[in-house]
């Protein structure tokens, strides 16, 4: 075939396409729709007066209804966070008992035995082991819940209601709507919100929502926030609405994250992205029963061990560095120890201390294994010891184990609240932000997206730290 | 894997269930490629992982496939691979995730094309339907979530369907599994040509415009005689679709 043919045809188009005018498009489009008509009309038959679909209409009107649709929202938060927080408890301490005080020493004795040198046998057992069962005791119950109730409320139709809400302020602060989505995603995994952002067409608004991701708070990070909101908020209340108490600071943290994640996409959207907001079609999908047992099944399986085996295997390197830094001397003082000291003073600045800082930059990986990498820092730095030497644990066998350690860290309330809005505001993990640059493809906007949420937590915890020792 | 047998279709002669394999995203050697195409949140990825037996996540909202995904499954002795395109409400617009489904049916060239439909919805989703069936000639609609139809008392006379698009219809609630039996015999036996589809074409079309995509589209054929989908090229040359004309000069389009 001859390209002077093909440009014989082309040309022909050209010709017809003037012959025919501006209307073909939507003369197309017009016929197609009346030919999906005409086979409907042909094929189906439809009782109205019974149709389901005038439930969902019922509930539609509820739930995203002007006055009841964010109460509703906060309420359902609410209800998945209240049973995690209080069915985690249990669980988390039987598993802290199982491998803390039973495995622990078993290991070490089974260690000595085999003779290996004092050294191996900490920076395996007293590192590595520790940190790893650390993150399973910690981080596996809230999880095996929390994230069950999260798939159910997907399947069950909850999100794009969630969406609806929540258009009318993306479009105030010059964001795209399908952004509640790709936040809504976010709440589980920050890397797969920012995949997510793949929806939005239009690359302004893509970036607004790829750059503001990252502050939904993650599942690496819910349970950070439930641990501490239980030990150090529960306690300054009456016991009975202890709680109540832990769960609304929970809520509150989630909430101030989406308004800083409102803030953000608006400055961006007035200031580097300015821009057009553009419209988008939302269906809101029939509410379907989700399949029990398989939604929970397969959460459990997909989401959960997949989550928990990376923060094991980003846990046990850790752990190594952890008692690596703890045991390897400069002068008189271990890596950590010089490194804790010489940060204490900025974190005393920012209502935190020296080793939530060094927690923080050593668990970039993972955020899941802030909490552990804390306790075991707090445990090696400061000398909490319970008996064997630098670098061991003792024991944990429920949160109040934990709270012990803490408190005798130096830790007060300050430092619960500003540890609970740091870890809100700071750099995502290095998971998202490899994601971020491949989704972007830009080194710039990679920088921008992990720099700016740790420039807002610095500030904030800074302030709050201020304004705490001026009124407390 | 244990099957379960949640539709009579598993122990009828017609479908043959030792002759099925799941296999999962081994999708190397294959005979067949399959295409699962259709409009967002009409649970083409619960379809895609009943048939591969993968667990890709699904959620109950629109969007949630972002790329294409891939899997596989045996059915006697034959292999078809599955690619599980973005849900799109029409392939004649140009945001990038249609981009993805319009591109792969158009030159990706699968052997079947499975176009996945909400049954409750029909009406809307047709307007893909109508527009795939311009594009191919091997395709079977996948009439989805029809126990919700059944619910909504709406009923579906699938046989009158069935002749009015040209293309054989298989109700499912891929869910439960219902349905996914004649699925696979359905595409098996398309790909292995004993069932021969006569895709309708879009009527009602205006005089002038259908004559000039009667004019375009002889000039296409006699130009290239193997082409199937001319009236479709040809209505995307009065588009002045660049990508199109693209391919065309490039002759990508006819690989």
């Amino acid at each position: 075939m001859s390209k002077k043919n093909i440009d014989n045809i082309i040309a022909l188009a050209k010709d017809l396409r003037w012959q025919i005018g501006d209307d073909y498009h939507d003369s197309l489009i017009e016929s197609i729709y009346a030919d999906a008509a005409e086979i409907v009309n042909d094929t189906v038959t439809k009782d109205k007066e019974k149709s389901k679909f005038r439930l969902d209409a019922k509930i539609d009107k509820i739930v995203t209804s002007r006055i009841w649709g964010f109460p509703i929202m906060l309420l359902v938060l609410g209800v998945v966070l209240w049973l995690t927080i209080i069915g985690a408890n249990y669980p988390s301490s039987l598993l802290a008992e199982l491998l803390l005080d039973s495995i622990h020493p078993v290991l070490k004795n089974l260690g000595t035995s085999i003779g290996f040198p004092w050294w191996l046998n900490g920076f395996l057992f007293d590192g590595v082991y520790l940190a790893v069962a650390w993150v399973i005791a910690v981080m596996l119950p809230p999880m095996a819940i929390f994230f069950p109730l999260f798939t159910l409320l997907e399947d069950f139709g909850y999100l794009p209601r969630v969406a609806f809400n929540m258009d009318a302020l993306f479009k105030k602060s010059g964001a795209h709507g399908k952004q509640a989505l790709t936040m809504s995603m976010g709440f589980g995994c920050n890397a797969a919100g920012v995949v997510a952002t793949r929806i939005i067409d239009s690359p302004r608004e893509r970036l607004i929502a790829i750059i503001t991701n990252n502050f939904s708070l993650c599942n690496g990070r819910w349970p950070t926030q439930i641990l501490l909101a239980t030990i150090f908020i529960g306690a300054v209340v009456p016991k009975s609405y202890s709680s109540f108490a832990s769960l609304s600071a929970v809520i509150g943290i989630a909430v101030l994250g989406i308004f800083f994640m409102f803030f953000f996409s608006w400055a961006l959207s007035k200031t580097v992205l300015k821009g057009e907001v553009s419209t988008f079609n939302l269906e809101l999908p029939p509410y379907r029963p989700p399949v029990f047992w398989k939604t929970i099944y397969t959460s459990l399986i997909d989401r959960t061990l997949i989550v928990l085996w990376r923060a094991i295997v980003f846990a046990a390197p850790a752990g190594a560095v952890i008692w690596l830094i703890s045991n390897i001397y400069i002068g008189n003082e271990s890596i950590a120890a010089w490194t804790v000291y010489s940060l204490d003073g900025f974190g005393f600045l920012l209502g935190l201390n020296g080793v939530i800082l060094l927690a923080y930059i050593v668990a970039i990986p993972a955020n899941e294994i802030v909490i552990p990498t804390i306790l075991m820092l707090t445990v090696m730095v400061r000398g909490i010891s319970g008996g064997e030497g630098v670098g061991v644990m003792f024991e944990l066998d429920s949160v109040t184990g934990t709270a012990d350690i803490l408190r005798a860290g130096g830790w007060t309330l300050l430092t619960a609240v500003n540890v609970m809005l740091f870890s809100l505001l700071h750099n995502p993990c290095s998971t998202t932000i490899y994601t971020i640059y491949k989704e972007t493809n830009s080194m710039k906007w990679t920088v921008v997206a992990s720099i700016l949420p740790v420039i807002a937590g610095f500030i904030v915890t800074f302030l709050v730290a201020q304004v705490w020792r001026i009124l407390v | 894997m244990k099957k379960s047998s949640n539709s009579v279709c598993d122990t009828c002669a017609h479908f043959n269930p030792d002759g099925l394999k799941k296999l999962g995203i081994k999708t190397s050697d294959f005979d067949f490629v399959v295409a699962l195409a259709g409009n967002p949140n009409t649970g083409k990825s619960t379809v895609f992982n009943a048939l591969t037996g993968l667990r890709q996540h699904t959620g109950n909202w629109p969007g949630k496939t972002v790329t294409r995904a891939e899997g596989a499954f045996e059915y006697n002795q034959q292999k078809f691979k599955l690619i599980d395109l973005p849900g799109t409400y029409s392939l004649l617009s140009t945001s990038e995730d249609e981009e993805v489904a319009r591109n792969f049916i158009l030159f990706g060239k699968p052997t079947v094309t499975v176009i996945v439909v909400d049954a409750s919805r029909l009406e809307r989703n047709l307007n893909l339907v109508l527009q795939i069936l311009e594009i191919t000639n091997k395709a079977v609609l996948c009439l989805n979530l029809i126990d919700e139809a059944e619910r909504n008392n709406i009923q579906i006379n699938t046989r009158i369907l069935a002749k009015d698009l040209g293309i054989p219809i298989v109700p499912t609630n891929a869910r439960l599994q219902k349905g996914i039996p004649e699925l696979i015999q359905t595409i098996s036996e398309l790909a292995n040509n004993k069932i021969k589809c006569k895709p309708r074409r879009i009527k009602n079309i205006p005089k002038d415009i259908e004559k000039a995509v009667q004019e375009l589209s002889s000039a296409l054929e006699q130009e290239y005689p193997a082409i199937t989908n001319s009236r479709w090229i040809a209505f995307r040359l009065l588009e002045g679709d660049t990508q199109i004309i693209e391919s065309l000069e490039s002759g990508e389009i006819l690989a």
